[in-house]
């Protein structure tokens, strides 16, 4: 055993280090620090900043522009930059898309659509779950008819997320309605300027806008944009979702929220002293770093076995439900932490300009403690995680 | 033992519970709720003729009830309903206030909040002061047969919408004595009071509140001189009462709107209430929900009682507990749907979370439970 990191891993770090130092603006990370929204354009830039480095696509193969960094490599970044505010990767080309179309998708698709993703011509979002079709997703209804050189698409997808920005997206359809569930579901990319596609936000509890509905009228969609073959896209779906899983944990995500609770603790007072000494509180944070130490070490021993060449299996849905668990609960106490001023809500304040009601720290917790409700729901539910590694371990 | 509500309290629960089914929809709370007022004058006003302001007070000012299961029965329905109108500030913190020690000329304006026509605030914590009700930093100074107010008042609820602000100011000691605050009724609109309103998470309106030298005539004061805190606590025992039997009565509403998914929504091909992982954790919330109403019977039980502000303690602890526990597992349990503003639970589930925030979390009230149990 050697916990830890090799000199050149060190190196690395230092390397990621500086770029952020030097990269990424102030501005910028103190919106993502605030919780406030980056819009378009502020993904767009910070995509194109990483890009001009060559470190946009790091889990992709170098032919097709990527870093090709091992799963450690990829931890250190990801932890850096959770730990330097600095925004997310927006996943849907890059980490789920991309390597789907790397895989499975014809040398044309790769030649046209990777590069785009990559220089941000394309936004991608995805169209997976359906008004009933949610942990069940195989029971999708969206349906495509082959119409000669078209599949005509009708039907309906939702919990789109930042389908506003998107201008393409990429479906589970069911071509084949007489198949068994799986095994008539296909894998469409489909343009989302093509007539008959309406998108309509849903306002969320907190306000934000942040997922879509995204309705099908009669879409025309050439076939050349069907990825792999016909009736094969539940496995293309399987394929992605465990790309998805990447970063599952969140431990950076964890180690920058509580290392900004402590800070709010130290600032907020009761009882005449600060809230940190507060046992109780105390008690709670403790609690909670205790859970993220040992998840943290969970999850280098998974990427330890990846960077090996160890495909994860039932460990990343263990990550799944106990990084959410503790992200959920560091958003819990920094609620806590703010007192009543957890209370008042400016949606100007998430847009940005807007002076604070108290102190700035305290504007978005509360609606961050109600938006990371959705950690334990989507991308698979805790409910779906836990239903798999009692499969995966007890067989049936 | 009698674990039943008298006639009059049973009535009027079912009177509430069908003007509320019927009139606060979700549309129309959200309706309200995006308002510039945050707050419906007309349901503000129909509330009031159906008695909900009356029953908070007691025959001698004005009421037809004024006791803890009246508090109780009032807002367990209007939690419920997930109600955003501020009945906590005008009749419990405010009118209460006035009833308690108002003179006669005071207690005169309990005719027009009883009736529905004036609205109250209490302006009493500040930006540094937390939950503690002792520490108040805003002063009072005398000058002649005028005081003086000056300081900051943080999250004032309903302060936009009150006639009359009740403001406590420190006359003497240092910051967490309990001696030395003074209740004043600052009419809306004096000079030097500077409101900055804006909303809230889970409904309703708020304000910062800035005193800058505001010269009221001595008759402003509201009770004794420096006497303020005991009568504050008895205020904010009874708000304390209002809001757990709110939390309680929207947690009712979370667990029904859970059940009734549970039922319907099918995935797998069988409704998802049929799988027992969440069968087992559908008991829970009702098992915490049994908990939570026994809590409330307590507090409300107590509200007249010598081991009153430890049964608050318990149940607002209790409460804070349960009502997480429920507001988190039914979003969970229906997914995505009830993280939709549109959905009602949502809306519930704010405001069984965000009540937390007022006049006490469950770690503050776990340790008055420790403190007053040692005494």
């Amino acid at each position: 055993m050697d916990l830890s990191y090799t000199d050149e891993e060190k190196a690395f770090r230092e390397e990621v280090r500086a770029f952020l130092a030097e990269k990424l603006p102030k501005a910028v990370s103190d919106k993502v620090r605030a919780g406030i929204s980056l819009g378009k354009e502020g993904h767009d830039d910070w995509h194109a900043t990483l890009n001009e480095k060559g470190w946009l696509a790091f889990n992709w193969p170098r032919e097709f522009g990527g870093a090709e960094w091992n799963a450690v490599q990829r931890h250190i970044f990801e932890e850096e930059c959770a730990l330097a505010y600095a925004p997310r990767i927006v996943p849907f080309g890059l980490s789920m898309l991309g390597p789907v179309l790397q895989k499975f998708g014809s040398k044309a698709q790769q030649d046209y659509f990777l590069p785009r993703i990559l220089n941000g011509a394309h936004w991608w979002c995805q169209g997976y779950s359906e008004p009933g079709a949610g942990s069940d997703l195989a029971s999708l209804k969206t349906r495509a008819v082959r119409d000669g050189d078209h599949y005509v698409v009708n039907g309906q997808k939702t919990w789109t997320t930042l389908g506003q920005y998107a201008n393409w997206i990429f479906c589970l359809v069911r071509t084949d309605p007489e198949a068994k569930q799986q095994e008539g579901i296909s894998f469409l990319l489909i343009d989302m300027d093509t007539p008959g596609i309406e998108v309509r936000p849903i306002v969320l509890l907190d306000g934000t806008p942040e997922v879509n509905e995204v309705f099908f009228d009669n879409v025309r969609v050439p076939v050349e944009n069907l990825v792999g073959e016909e009736n094969k896209g539940w496995t293309y779906a399987k394929y992605l979702l465990t790309h998805e899983r990447t970063n599952i944990a969140g431990v950076g995500f964890s180690q920058a929220g509580l290392d900004a609770v402590k800070r709010i603790a130290r600032i907020e007072s009761a009882g005449g002293r600060p809230l940190i000494e507060n046992p109780h509180f105390a008690a709670r944070l403790a609690r909670i770093e205790i859970d993220l130490m040992g998840m943290a070490t969970t999850n280098m021993r998974i990427i330890s076995q990846a960077a090996a060449g160890q495909a994860p299996g039932v460990e990343s849905s263990m990550l799944k439900v106990k990084g959410t668990t503790i992200r959920q609960e560091i958003n819990d106490l920094t609620r806590r932490a703010v007192g009543p001023y957890a209370m008042p809500f400016a949606s100007e304040m998430i847009e940005g300009d807007n002076d604070p009601v108290g102190p700035d720290y305290a504007a978005p917790v509360a609606v961050q403690y109600f938006n990371n409700r959705k950690l334990s729901i989507f991308g698979g539910s805790n409910e779906i995680q836990r239903g798999i590694i009692a499969k995966m371990k007890m067989g049936g | 033992m009698d674990f039943n509500l008298t006639e009059e309290r049973r009535m009027l629960q079912e009177t509430l519970r069908r003007y509320l089914t019927d009139r606060y929809t979700t549309e129309v709370r959200n309706g309200i709720i995006s308002s510039e007022a945050g707050l419906s004058a007309e349901i503000w006003a129909e509330l009031a003729e159906l008695g909900v302001i009356g029953a908070l007070f007691a025959e001698s000012d004005g009421g037809f009830g004024g006791a803890g299961f009246d508090i109780a029965t009032v807002f367990g329905e209007l939690g419920r309903a997930g109600v955003v109108e501020p009945f906590l500030d005008t009749a419990v913190l405010g009118g209460g206030l006035v009833a308690a020690l108002g003179d006669d000329g005071q207690k005169a304006l309990l005719g027009d909040v009883i009736a529905g026509g004036l609205h109250l605030a209490l302006a009493h914590g500040e930006p540094a002061s937390r939950y503690d009700l002792s520490r108040v930093e805003t002063s009072v100074r005398g000058d002649g047969d005028d005081v003086v107010l000056s300081g900051r008042k943080a999250v004032v609820i309903n302060a936009e919408a009150a006639g009359y602000l009740i403001v406590s100011a420190r006359e003497s000691g240092g910051f967490f004595d309990l001696d030395g605050i003074s209740l004043f009724l600052v009419p809306a609109g004096s000079k030097g009071v500077t409101l900055r309103g804006y909303p809230m998470l889970a409904g309703g309106r708020a304000a910062e509140l800035v005193l800058d030298e505001v010269r009221l005539p001595g008759t402003a004061r509201l009770g004794e001189a420096g006497k303020g805190f005991a009568p504050l606590m008895d205020a904010v025992a009874a708000a304390n009462v209002a809001l757990a039997a709110e939390t309680v009565g929207a947690m009712e509403s979370a667990v029904e709107l859970t059940r009734a998914y549970l039922m319907t929504r099918k995935q797998f091909g069988r409704p998802i209430g049929t799988f027992q992982a969440l069968q087992h954790r559908f008991a829970d919330l009702l098992i915490e929900l049994e908990q939570a109403r026994s809590a409330v019977i307590n507090a409300a039980g107590h509200l007249e009682a010598p081991d009153r502000d430890r049964q608050i303690a318990a149940a607002r602890n209790l409460i804070a507990r349960a009502g997480r526990l429920v507001a988190e597992e039914a979003i969970q349990m229906h997914g995505g749907i009830a993280m939709t503003q549109e959905y009602e639970l949502a809306h519930i589930a704010k405001r069984i979370v965000m009540a937390e925030h007022r006049f006490g979390d469950a770690d503050y009230h776990l340790e008055r439970f420790i403190a007053l149990s040692a005494a």
